[in-house]
């Protein structure tokens, strides 16, 4: 890698804080489940710690996983999992796993600042060559796309609704902190809220 | 001796329709040579799905999602895939979201592999340690009770547990 090559893989310039909110102006439509730390205080501001999102506090590198659990059970609906690149590459095999079950509707977005940021911002894989758009296209996945400017926010919509399931779309960001959101931290009843909420919507539906 | 699970037809159908009786409609896995018959007619019936995994914690967060919308799972491994499950066990303790999970031992008895035992051995410790029940299974009576019993202390008694599939029953290698 030249230079430039290296300074140009390593660019990310979209604030975290604009990016949930770009990419899902019309989150209701979305069932989420995010990872812990960042991606969840992210996912929490986007819907107002809403009915539709199940969001992790620990158990890293389980958030794809159980996102592609609720894409399997409810085919119908847009399922959308938030995640960061710390927590993707400790269960980087959920890749494969995902593009081999194919879950049609299912989105990954892996908010990625190269750092563990929950555990005082130390350097991460992605920092240091990973690439986790390549891994997603060897893992099977047809649709995978890197976004580095908030210029480019404009053609995720477009990416997020008409290329082929499971996609993945990564985000890279700058070391800045999350949203802050102070989310409901009771996991029983995180769960019952999700649970009754779709399952009450299924019946009226 | 060596097993080569000729006999699990005279098993496999009618433990598949026990969980289908109780509503298991999906089933992460990793293969097991024991328990493949029974994953091949998972596959096949029209009332089930099965979904590769690459390791075996996947299938605990996959099961928790699949509760999460209302649909009943089972997570079908070799017992040495429970070693890989304990951190992501904590979602069922958690989120109160229990996983019911379906064992095929190695490492317990008869076995040959010396690899195969701290893990065998382990199992009963870790799944106590994580709030898993154990139900057993010895012989083909137990196949009706211990299934219908795990399905009850999951999906009613909102309790963790594990249908194991012992080796005497399952045949060891070179037993």
């Amino acid at each position: 890698m030249n230079n430039e090559e290296e300074i140009n893989a390593n660019r990310a310039n979209i604030d975290r804080r604009k990016l949930l909110p770009h990419l899902f102006p019309n989150h209701e439509e979305y069932l989420f489940v995010s990872g812990l730390a960042g991606a969840s205080r992210d996912a929490a501001a986007l819907t107002g710690d809403g009915a539709h999102l199940f969001a992790l506090g620990g158990v890293m590198g389980a958030a794809t996983t159980l996102g592609l659990g609720v894409a399997m059970g409810a085919p119908d609906k847009k399922v959308a999992v938030i995640t960061g690149d710390g927590e993707l590459m400790m269960n980087i095999g959920s890749l494969v796993t995902v593009a081999t079950a194919a879950p049609k509707k299912l989105s990954i977005v892996c908010i990625d600042n190269g750092l563990h940021g929950e555990t005082g911002k130390q350097p991460g894989h992605t920092a240091q060559g990973a690439d986790i758009e390549s891994i997603a296209k060897g893992a099977g996945f047809r649709s995978a796309m890197t976004i580095r400017d908030e210029a480019e926010l404009t053609a995720t919509r477009d990416f997020l609704e008409t290329s082929i399931g499971p996609r993945i779309l990564v985000a890279k960001v700058l070391p800045t902190g999350p949203t802050k959101f102070k989310r409901l931290m009771d996991p029983p009843a995180v769960r019952l809220r999700f649970r009754d909420a779709f399952l009450a919507n299924q019946r009226k539906s | 001796m060596t097993n080569d699970h000729s006999e699990d037809h005279r098993w496999t159908g009618g433990f598949l329709d026990l969980l289908i009786e109780n509503g298991v409609e999906f089933f992460p896995y990793v293969p097991d040579e024991a328990i493949w018959r029974f994953l091949q007619l998972a596959k096949a019936d029209e009332r089930t799905s099965t979904v590769l995994l690459t390791t075996e914690e996947e299938g605990v967060s996959i099961c928790a999602g699949l509760d999460l919308v209302g649909r009943r799972s089972a997570l079908v491994m070799q017992s040495s895939g429970l070693g890989n499950c304990v951190n992501f066990l904590s979602i069922t303790q958690s989120a109160r979201s229990p996983v019911l999970m379906i064992l095929g031992m190695r490492g317990e008895y008869g076995e040959s592999n010396p690899w195969q035992y701290p893990m065998g051995q382990a199992v009963l410790p870790v799944l106590n340690a994580v709030g898993v029940i154990p139900y057993v299974i010895s012989n083909d009576d137990d196949i009706p009770l211990a299934t219908n019993a795990a399905a009850n202390a999951v999906f009613k008694g909102r309790r963790s547990a594990a249908i194991i599939l012992s080796q005497k029953f399952l045949g060891a290698k070179n037993l």
